[in-house]
């Protein structure tokens, strides 16, 4: 390599640093999030997820400060047995431990000459007496099963139902996978409304887009600008008078209820991309056909359909984000009677401020679906988006 | 993963979309009077009952009690200020101000729903366009562009409420002397203090701003992107053949090229932000002063169940949209004047 090669690599080189650098920046939550609803609770509780990554071996402080007198194994002092659970429930996290290794222990300070450990050793040592002296397994697949089956005790659903002292909601069978208050049934609710409210307004929109783009009416430019502005109509302006005629016509709850106003809210922009492809299409097209004797209906099926499918897709995934990723409209029209999976978490989130572990399962669970459609289809997203540009 | 921005089939796609601009209106086939209308019948019908139907009934509920079933006149407190029918929105403007003096004013303000919205605009859009625009830019120069924008694009697939608990989590304070939030354990660590940051009046209202850059961002950089792609290489050329550094090149070739995506992108993400409402609600649930208008109609209507002042901050906040409602409108014209 010559000399002016390498300045010209040496030139790019904070390019890359500052795009790597933005890039973990943006993804290190995510991970967190990952990690966080694959660890045993105890751990969340005690530790930052990122340890990890950290030294395999938990007892590193312990056998510093602690191994000296109550051995190795902790039960070296009978009067002090470190592994009678008992004795180590008094000292769950580091502030309790500590306050009791600053004591005197017979008049003597409890460390004797040794330092009192940090507070962050203190917290590792607490931790490891707590899991019983043995190195658990540092990860679990028992957040993901709590929170499918809405299991909200303090124990795991699987402990819980070895022991036959499950909540009186669960039955420790198959059937749980839809309790109510679980993530699994959620997930089924999801679907049910994310897909016909994302089937019913593409259909509607290609039947109006192809009579704003082939057809010739009085009107047709004034309805269409109309529309244009239509798109930006905040849902909330709507909510009430829709919820309160819901509440007249038992709608309430109901998933035709809200099928039928995402179809509503989603149709201006996607009557509007619609419109904007099939504009597109070669005009020779319709022409042949017409002079072949087609209707209109006839074209619509066989000949805009088909060659609508990317423009389709596109409308599709977006939709589909849109419904599956709502929360207002769920918290408004649906709330607890079939929660979806958005109001569920949002419930964890305000109700049971500690169960990191089963809400970061949830929260993952409720992005698998979007991820994977998001990053097989992310071509047709985009150019929705492009398209478009103008809902949010 | 594909990079869709950069596909050639892409561009054409757009360009294609552009071009639509020049189709005639279509005489090409009989068609009886009602065709087309039976065409828009279902669209028509559901638009007019979920969109206009509601709009022009809720602003006839905000001039109306909190169930809906007298006047707003009559929710007047006596011997406290009353603007008659339009109580709502006396309550609904400045329920939230401290009008004691014009400093006490100046701090409610901020505190309130209103600066706080202002704040988000502010904060948001201006750091989603400027960070959009300028990784773009940078991601336009390495050859891993494609996994680097879908990286930046995947917080657009997550729900508000999925991102809220994601960053909950990094913003997570302990009382205890372990940190499990990474926010706080780095600060820990450099032998900061730990900071409760979504209940520290003003920072938290920042600090869920910051999330919605982090789900917006790629959203900007997406349109922006496109549009730099579709900046002249000759001009480019040219104007490094001169001379000219790329901190030049940037903002005086390529910004003014692009500057009216970059209007469409401003307006857009200020509707965006003017609407949003799940991620204060799962954050903070708009206490700590963190309140924004959306979130606010939301507990006047289904917390405090109060029909007529619910209705009212959903009328402000719409006339707050009519602005760019009217821009949506005018640059459709433009568009189709063009054709």
């Amino acid at each position: 390599m010559n000399k002016e090669k390498i300045n010209k690599l040496l030139n790019r080189v904070p390019i890359h640093v500052v795009i790597v650098a933005t890039l973990i920046i943006w993804i290190v939550p995510t991970v967190g999030l990952l990690v966080t609803s694959l660890r045993p609770p105890e751990a969340v509780r005690a530790t930052g997820w990122w340890t990890v990554l950290a030294s395999q071996d938990a007892s590193g402080p312990y056998t510093q400060s602690c191994a000296e007198c109550h051995g190795a194994d902790g039960a070296a002092l009978p009067q002090a047995d470190l592994t009678d659970p008992e004795l180590v429930a008094k000292y769950p996290r580091s502030l309790q431990l500590l306050a009791m290794l600053r004591k005197d222990i017979n008049g003597q300070p409890h460390m004797g000459e040794r330092p009192i450990p940090s507070a962050q050793e203190a917290a590792d040592i607490a931790a490891y007496l707590m899991k019983g002296n043995q190195t658990e397994a540092r990860f679990t697949m028992n957040n993901y099963i709590d929170a499918l089956v809405g299991y909200r005790g303090d124990n795991t659903y699987r402990a819980d139902c070895a022991a036959g002292t499950q909540p009186p909601d669960l039955k420790c069978n198959l059937s749980d996978i839809l309790n109510p208050r679980g993530m699994g049934r959620a997930f089924v609710n999801s679907l049910l409304v994310t897909i016909p409210a994302t089937i019913i307004p593409i259909l509607f929109a290609a039947l109006a887009g192809y009579a704003f783009a082939w057809l010739d009416f009085k009107g047709r430019f004034l309805l269409f600008a109309i529309l244009v502005g239509l798109q930006v109509v905040p849902l909330q302006m709507t909510l009430v008078p829709i919820s309160r005629f819901y509440a007249q016509a038992g709608l309430n709850g109901t998933f035709l209820g809200v099928w039928l106003f995402h179809t509503g809210f989603g149709m201006p922009y996607a009557i509007y991309l619609m419109r904007n492809f099939l504009g597109t299409l070669p005009r020779d097209l319709f022409e042949s056909a017409y002079l072949d004797g087609a209707s209109h209906w006839t074209a619509f099926r066989q000949l805009v359909i088909p060659l609508a499918m990317p423009a389709i897709a596109s409308l599709g995934i977006f939709q589909f984000l849109w419904v599956w990723n709502d929360l207002l409209v769920a918290l408004v029209f649906l709330g607890g009677t079939t929660p979806v999976m958005t109001y569920q978490i949002s419930n964890m989130v305000t109700s049971l401020g500690s169960g990191w572990q089963v809400l970061t399962a949830a929260a993952f669970l409720s992005m698998l679906l979007p991820m994977i459609v998001f990053f097989s289809l992310q071509r047709y997203f985009v150019r929705g988006m492009l398209a478009g540009a103008v809902k949010g | 993963m594909a990079v869709p921005q950069n596909t050639p089939e892409t561009a054409a796609h757009i360009k294609r979309i552009k071009k639509s601009s020049a189709a005639p209106t279509p005489q090409i086939m009989k068609q009886g009077a009602l065709t087309p209308w039976l065409y828009l019948l279902p669209a028509l019908l559901v638009m007019s009952f979920f969109i206009v139907y509601p709009m022009i009934n809720t602003i006839g509920l905000s001039f109306q009690n909190r169930d809906g079933t007298a006047s707003a006149a009559t929710t007047c407190v006596e011997g406290q200020s009353c603007w008659g029918i339009f109580e709502n929105y006396h309550y609904a403007i400045t329920a939230e101000f401290n009008t004691s003096s014009l400093q006490a004013f100046w701090k409610s303000f901020w505190s309130s729903s209103y600066g706080n919205t202002i704040k988000w605009i502010v904060v948001m859009v201006f750091g989603t366009v400027a960070f959009g625009l300028g990784f773009a830019t940078l991601a336009d120069r390495v050859k891993y562009e494609a996994l680097a924008k879908a990286i930046i694009f995947m917080p657009m697939a997550i729900s508000f409420v999925g991102a809220g608990v994601i960053w909950k989590f990094v913003y997570d304070y302990g009382t205890q002397q372990s940190q499990i939030g990474l926010l706080n354990a780095i600060i820990t660590t450099f032998g900061g203090k730990p900071v409760a940051w979504l209940s520290t009046i003003p920072i938290n209202t920042f600090m869920i701003v910051l999330v919605g850059i982090w789900i917006w961002s790629g959203f900007c950089m997406t349109i922006l992107a496109a549009a730099l792609k579709s900046v002249p290489d000759e001009i480019l050329e040219a104007a490094r053949v001169d001379g000219a550094t790329e901190w030049t090149v940037f903002w005086k070739i390529m910004v003014p090229i692009i500057l009216p995506t970059i209007t469409v992108v401003v307006t857009t993400m200020v509707i965006n932000v003017l609407k949003l409402f799940d991620l204060v609600y799962v954050m903070t649930g708009g206490n700590f002063q963190t309140d924004v208008i959306a979130n606010r109609m939301y507990t006047e209507m289904y917390k405090n169940f109060n029909v007529g002042r619910g209705t009212a901050v959903a009328v402000v906040l719409v006339l707050t949209i009519i602005p760019f409602i009217y821009l949506n409108i005018k640059r459709f014209m433009e568009q189709e004047a063009a054709r």
